[in-house]
C-alpha cells in the first residue's frame, strides 16, 4: 500500500477575456489575415502591440500593418511537446521579426528536424482557414523558398471588432491526500471514520491533521469516532448552483461526532429543512458498501436519531 | 530608527462592473493608477516601487499576473512585490506597500489590487474540484450562513439586522459613482421581501461579484507636504489564524479581536467607538457588520446589533460604516480589501464627496479573507501621528 | 537601517513528494529543525511570510493550510507573497525595518511534481497572444540561449562548464537530486534536448520546502555566534516580452546588484535554472573568476519551485556561519527568462 492515496484531477477553464481595445486591434487582425503592429513613442514596431508605452506610459494608439514574411532571430526545438500547444509533434519555436516591425514575435515554426532551422531563415505566416480573432489564427510559421510570396489568408468570416478571446486553461495534477487524510479516507472506504488526537492539546481532530492548527504538531493516536453526533449550527440551501447533487431547499450542517473535537460540515436529510435545530442529534447514513470509495460522500447524510437535543452549553464553545 | 510616517496622497479606483469588458487586465489597473497618481499630483516614473494585490491567481487564469502585467503598470526597472492573502489581499497589500515607506526603504510607493471575476467564474475559482474532498454542497455563501446562524443564536439579535445593513449600505452606494450595484429604492422591507438563498442569508444581503480596481498611492513625510490633504497612517496591523481548528470561534475570531487590539494601541486609541469618526469594514454578507462591531471591540460582545438596530452605523451616525456602500455594493474580491482602505483614507482627507462624513478625522480600513481567519486593518487620520 | 541578519536555514528536497501539494508535512520537521538552529519556539517568531504558487499546487488557497504547520493559536502576524521565498524573506526584512517586530520566519512550499511543471508555467506568460501557444519554460530559455549563443555572448562549452561544475559540486550537497560531476568534452557529447539545451543545461522538477529565519542586532548575536547580517538587498522586474528584451542580457538583475556593494564578495549563490543564465548573471553582476559560484551546486542540481531562491540565501548564509566566507551574494529569480530577481549579500561583520 502507497504511503498516501493519489489520484488525477484537471483543473480546466475557458476564460472569457475582454482584450481591451490595443490587443482586440491585434486580434482583429488575424481575424482579417493582417498582422498589425504597434508604434511607441520611440518610434519602434512592436508586433503584437504594447497596451502602454514603455516609456510615456501612454496607450497605445497609433497601429501599422506589418508583413506576414519575416525572419528568424532565435529558435529552439521542441522534442516532447505539451498539451495545447500548435503541433502535437516535434517542431520549433521562433522568434520572427515581420518585415515591418522592429523587434520579434514568438510563434511556432513547422519544420521537422532542428536541421531544418537557422537563424536568419526567412519565413511566412501560415493562417488559419477560419480566423475568430486569436493568436492560432497564425497556425505556425513555416519555412520561405527564395522567391516565394507571403501566403495569403481565405477572407473572414465578419467584419466586427474583436473584443474578446476565449482561451482554454486545463492543468491536469496528480494529487495526493496527506497521510493523515490518507488515513482518513482509506477509513471511510471501511465504513469507519477515523481522527488522530494532537498529542500537545489532546484534541480530537477528524480528519486527522499533518499539523495541529492550534500548535503545529502532526496528530498521531487515531481514534475512530462514533457515527452519532450533535449539529451546532447550519443553513439552508434553497438556492441552486452549477454542480448542485440534490434538489433545495436542503441543509448543510456543522456536525459535531462524539468524540470529536472539530465538527465536519454534511448534509442532513430525512427531516423537513425547516425543522433542523442547532443541538439536534444526528447520525451517519452510509450509501450501499458497494458504492463505497475514499470519500467522505460514503456517508449520504447524516438523519436525525429521535433522541432529546443536546444542550446549547455542550457545543457552544464549537460555534 | 523606528517607523516612519507614512500617508496615503493619492486613490484611485475603476467603475466597478459585474464585467468590464471594455478593459483588458492592465487597462483595469491603469484606470485605478491613473486615477491615483492624478489625485497625487504624481506620474508613474516618480514612483519608486510598485505592490500589486490579488486574490488566487485562478480567477483570471493567468499564475503570478504581475510579471507580464509589469511594463503596463509602470513597473518595469523598478522593484515590485506581489501579496495573495486571501480576501483580506487588499487590506494587505496597502500594509506591505505602507511598510516600504515606513521602513525608511522608498519614498513614494504605488499599490494596486485587482480581479477580473469576469474572466472565469469565481465560486469555481475559489473551491476547484479535488480528488476525494466531498464536492461543496452548499455553494458561495453556504460557508458563513451557518456561522451567522450562530451570530444570531448568541447574540439574540433580532432577525431583520441583516436587512437593516444591506438596505443603509446599498443607500449609500448610490452617492458612489463607482459603485457596482445602484439598486435604487432599497429597504428593509425589499431586502426582507429578497429570496432566501442560503437561511438566514437572503439575496440582498449578499455581495456581488465584480470587476474592478484600487489603486493608493503612498508616501514619505516629505512627498506628503505637497499634498494639501494627506491621510496619515496611525496604525497597521495583519493577524492569521487557521480555517478550522478545535474549538475556534468562528463568529468572533480570536486573530480578529487581537488585531483590533494591537490596532487601537498602536493608534494611540482607547475607546474606539468615540475615537474613531468612520470605518470601511469587510462586509460581504450583511450580518458581518454586528459581527465585526463587536470583533473589533467598538460594542461588547454580543451587542453590535444594537449599534446597527439604532442606525448609528449610517452616514450621520455615531459610527458610520461602509459609507461607500461597501463589498455588498461592490466586490471584485482582489481589490475589495484595497477599497476599504482607500475609502478610509478618502474621508479624512474630505475627499470622499457625496459619501463623505462631516468632521472625519480618524478612520478605520478593515479587511478579511479565508474562512474568516486573515486580517489586515489600518487606521489613518487627517493628522499626522505625534507616537 | 537596522542591522538585520540570516540566523536559520532549513530545506526538504527531493524528486517527487508523495503528500500532499501544501507540503504541511514537510513544513513542520523544517520548522523543528529552525527551533533547534535557534533554541526559539513558534512565539519566539515576530513575522511569518510564505511564498508559494496556487497554480503550482492545483487549487486556490494553497497557502491557507500551510499555516497550520506554525500552530496559530495564538493568532500570528503574518502573510504571503505568491512569490519565491526570497521576496518572502525581503517582506520580512522590511517589516523589521520597520521596527514592528525583531524577528522572522519566512517559508516557501512547492510540489513542482503535481503537473507538468514546465507547461504549468505557461501560464506566467501574457494569456492573450502568448499562453494560448503554451511555450515551456525550457523552449523559452532555449530561445534565450540561442540568441546569446548566436550574438557571440557564450557558447555550449561555456553552458557545460557551468554544468560539469555544477555536477561535481552537488556531490557534496545531500539535498542535491541531480549529482555527478564528468568533464566538458563528456557533456558535450550527450545528445541535445531542446536543442541548444541539453538536459543538463536544464534544472531538474524538484519538490521542496524551505525556510529562513531572520533576526535584528541583539537578537541575531543570541542565536549565532556568526549572524550572516544581510548588508544589502535590493530587487527589480523587467518587462515579459520575449521580443522587446535582450534575452542575453537581465537588466534588473544588473540594477539590483548595481544598487549594491559587491566588492570583496567571495562566494556567490546565483539562481539560475539554467546554465546559459548563470552567465548571464554572472555578467550583470560583474563577477570575476576570483568568486566561487554555486558552491552547493545551485538550482542547476535541484531548483525546488518558490523555494529555490531563498535556498541560495541559506546556502550563502552558511558560508558565513561556518566562517568559511566573510561575504557571499545571494540571487533569486522569478519569471520566465530571468524576467525579475533580487540580490542580496550577507556578511560575518556588519559596518
Amino acid at each position: 500500500m502507497s504511503r498516501t492515496l493519489q489520484a488525477p484531477v484537471t483543473v480546466a477553464f475557458d476564460y472569457t477575456r475582454s482584450t481591451g481595445p490595443v490587443v482586440g486591434r491585434f486580434l482583429t487582425g488575424l481575424r482579417d489575415g493582417i498582422v498589425v503592429g504597434g508604434r511607441t513613442s520611440t518610434g519602434q514596431v512592436v508586433v503584437p502591440p504594447l497596451e502602454f508605452d514603455p516609456v510615456t506610459h501612454e496607450a497605445t494608439t497609433e497601429f501599422v500593418e506589418v508583413s506576414s514574411v519575416g525572419t528568424v532571430t532565435s529558435w529552439t526545438w521542441v522534442p516532447e511537446p505539451v498539451k495545447h500547444q500548435p503541433f502535437d509533434r516535434p517542431f520549433a519555436f521562433a522568434l520572427v521579426t515581420l518585415d515591418g516591425a522592429d523587434v520579434p514575435l514568438l510563434h511556432a515554426l513547422d519544420v521537422s528536424s532542428p536541421a531544418e532551422v537557422s537563424t536568419g531563415m526567412r519565413v511566412r505566416v501560415r493562417w488559419a482557414a477560419e480566423r475568430v480573432g486569436h493568436i492560432n489564427d497564425i497556425l505556425c510559421f513555416e519555412p520561405l523558398a527564395p522567391g516565394e510570396a507571403a501566403a495569403t489568408a481565405p477572407a473572414a468570416a465578419s467584419d466586427e471588432a474583436v473584443e474578446g478571446v476565449i482561451t482554454t486553461v486545463s492543468l491536469d495534477y496528480d494529487y495526493a491526500a496527506s497521510p493523515e487524510e490518507s488515513l482518513f479516507y482509506r477509513g471511510l472506504n471501511e465504513g469507519r471514520i477515523m481522527g488522530q488526537r494532537c498529542p500537545t492539546c489532546q484534541k480530537v481532530y477528524v480528519p486527522p491533521r499533518s499539523a495541529c492548527p492550534a500548535d503545529g504538531t502532526p496528530t498521531a493516536e487515531e481514534v475512530e469516532l462514533s457515527q452519532t453526533g450533535t449539529i451546532t449550527t447550519f443553513c439552508i440551501v434553497n438556492v441552486p448552483f452549477l454542480g448542485q447533487k440534490i434538489t433545495p431547499p436542503y441543509v448543510s450542517a456543522y456536525v459535531l461526532l462524539d468524540g470529536a473535537d472539530i465538527a465536519v460540515l454534511h448534509l442532513i436529510l430525512g427531516v423537513p429543512a425547516d425543522e433542523v435545530r442547532m443541538g439536534m442529534r444526528v447520525k451517519a447514513v452510509w450509501k450501499p458498501e458497494d458504492e463505497w470509495a475514499y470519500s467522505l460522500e460514503n456517508i449520504d447524510h447524516f438523519a436525525p436519531t429521535g433522541d432529546p437535543d443536546a444542550d446549547f452549553d455542550t457545543y457552544k464553545q464549537h460555534l | 530608527m523606528g517607523k516612519q510616517p507614512a500617508a496615503i496622497i493619492g486613490v484611485g479606483q475603476t467603475h466597478h462592473r459585474a464585467q468590464r469588458k471594455d478593459v483588458s487586465m492592465a487597462g483595469l489597473c491603469r484606470e485605478a493608477i491613473d486615477r491615483a497618481l492624478l489625485d497625487a499630483n504624481l506620474t508613474l516614473d516618480d514612483i519608486d516601487a510598485i505592490v500589486v494585490g490579488k486574490a488566487p491567481d485562478l480567477f483570471e487564469g493567468v499564475m503570478m499576473p504581475e510579471l507580464f502585467l509589469a511594463e503596463a503598470l509602470g513597473a518595469a526597472g523598478k522593484p515590485l512585490l506581489r501579496v495573495h492573502t486571501a480576501g483580506s489581499v487588499g487590506g494587505s497589500t496597502a500594509i506591505v506597500a505602507s511598510s516600504l515607506v515606513q521602513a525608511g526603504v522608498h519614498k513614494r510607493v504605488l499599490t494596486v489590487a485587482y480581479e477580473k471575476q469576469s474572466e472565469s467564474n469565481a465560486m469555481w475559482a475559489l473551491s476547484v474540484p479535488l480528488p476525494f474532498n466531498m464536492p461543496v454542497h452548499a455553494g458561495a455563501g453556504g460557508y458563513f450562513a451557518p456561522h451567522v446562524r450562530s451570530y444570531i443564536r448568541r447574540s439574540q439579535a433580532p432577525t431583520h439586522i441583516g436587512a437593516i445593513v444591506a438596505a443603509k449600505d446599498r443607500n449609500n452606494a448610490l452617492k458612489n459613482p463607482y459603485a457596482h450595484l445602484h439598486n435604487e429604492g432599497t429597504t428593509v422591507e425589499s431586502v426582507l421581501a429578497s429570496q432566501m438563498l442560503w437561511d438566514p442569508i437572503r439575496y440582498d444581503e449578499t455581495c456581488p461579484s465584480s470587476d474592478g480596481a484600487c489603486a493608493l498611492v503612498i508616501v514619505d513625510e516629505d512627498t506628503a507636504k505637497s499634498s494639501p490633504n494627506p491621510a496619515w497612517i496611525h496604525g497597521t496591523v495583519m493577524r492569521s489564524e487557521a480555517t478550522t481548528a478545535a474549538e475556534r470561534d468562528q463568529v468572533n475570531p480570536q486573530a480578529g479581536r487581537d488585531a483590533a487590539a494591537a490596532l487601537w494601541k498602536q493608534a494611540g486609541i482607547t475607546n474606539p467607538l468615540e475615537e474613531i469618526d468612520c470605518a470601511e469594514i469587510y462586509v460581504p454578507f450583511s450580518w458581518f457588520e454586528p459581527m465585526w462591531i463587536e470583533n473589533l471591540g467598538f460594542t461588547a460582545e454580543g451587542d453590535g446589533w444594537k449599534l446597527t438596530e439604532s442606525g448609528e452605523t449610517a452616514i450621520g451616525g455615531k459610527l458610520p460604516i461602509n459609507m461607500s456602500g461597501g463589498v455588498l455594493s461592490s466586490n471584485p474580491i482582489g481589490a475589495s480589501g484595497m477599497l476599504r482602505f482607500g475609502e478610509a483614507a478618502l474621508q479624512v482627507r474630505g475627499a470622499a464627496g457625496e459619501h463623505q462624513v462631516d468632521g472625519a478625522r480618524r478612520a478605520l480600513g478593515h479587511a478579511y479573507g479565508g474562512g474568516a481567519q486573515f486580517f489586515a486593518m489600518w487606521v489613518v487620520g487627517s493628522e499626522k501621528p505625534t507616537n | 537601517m537596522r542591522d538585520v541578519a540570516v540566523v536559520g536555514f532549513a530545506q526538504r528536497q527531493m524528486p517527487e513528494f508523495d503528500g500532499s501539494p501544501t507540503c504541511v508535512e514537510l513544513l513542520v520537521p523544517a520548522f523543528k529543525e529552525l527551533y533547534e538552529q535557534t533554541g526559539w519556539t513558534r512565539k519566539d517568531v515576530g513575522f511569518w511570510c510564505s511564498g508559494s504558487s496556487d497554480y503550482l499546487a492545483g487549487r486556490s488557497f494553497s497557502f491557507v493550510q500551510a499555516v497550520d504547520a506554525i500552530g496559530v493559536i495564538p493568532p500570528v502576524n503574518e502573510s504571503h507573497v505568491e512569490m519565491d521565498l526570497a521576496w518572502a524573506m525581503y517582506e520580512a526584512w522590511i517589516k523589521i525595518q520597520t521596527g514592528e517586530v525583531d524577528t522572522a520566519l519566512v517559508y516557501a512550499f512547492g510540489k513542482s511534481s503535481a503537473g507538468v511543471l514546465r507547461r504549468t508555467l505557461a501560464l506566467q506568460l501574457e494569456p492573450y497572444t502568448m499562453t494560448p501557444l503554451w511555450p515551456d519554460t525550457v523552449s523559452l530559455a532555449g530561445l534565450q540561449a540561442r540568441a546569446g549563443i548566436d550574438a557571440g555572448a557564450w557558447d555550449e562549452r561555456a553552458m557545460a562548464e557551468v554544468a560539469n561544475r555544477s555536477l561535481t559540486d552537488a556531490e557534496k550537497n545531500e539535498y542535491s537530486i541531480r549529482k555527478g560531476g564528468s568533464s566538458v568534452e563528456e557533456l558535450l557529447a550527450r545528445p541535445m534536448y531542446a536543442d541548444p539545451l541539453r538536459k543538463h543545461d536544464c534544472s531538474p522538477v524538484t519538490d521542496g520546502v524551505a525556510a529562513l529565519v531572520l533576526a535584528a542586532g541583539d537578537k541575531a548575536r543570541e542565536v549565532r555566534e556568526r549572524p550572516a547580517w544581510l548588508t544589502g538587498i535590493s530587487h527589480s522586474i523587467d518587462p515579459m516580452g520575449m521580443g522587446v528584451r535582450d534575452l542575453t542580457r537581465s537588466p534588473s538583475a544588473q540594477r539590483a546588484g548595481a544598487a549594491l556593494d559587491l566588492g570583496g564578495v567571495e562566494v556567490a549563490e546565483l539562481h539560475a535554472p539554467f546554465s546559459h543564465q548563470e552567465l548571464i548573471l554572472r555578467k550583470e553582476l560583474g563577477l570575476g573568476a576570483d568568486v566561487a559560484i554555486n558552491p552547493s551546486g545551485g538550482a542547476l542540481t535541484s531548483n525546488p519551485m518558490f523555494s529555490g531562491g531563498g535556498i541560495r540565501v541559506g546556502e550563502a548564509a552558511k558560508k558565513i556561519w561556518s566562517g568559511e566566507a566573510d561575504k557571499t551574494l545571494a540571487h533569486a529569480t522569478s519569471g520566465p527568462a530571468l524576467q525579475q530577481n533580487l540580490v542580496c549579500t550577507l556578511e560575518g561583520k556588519n559596518n
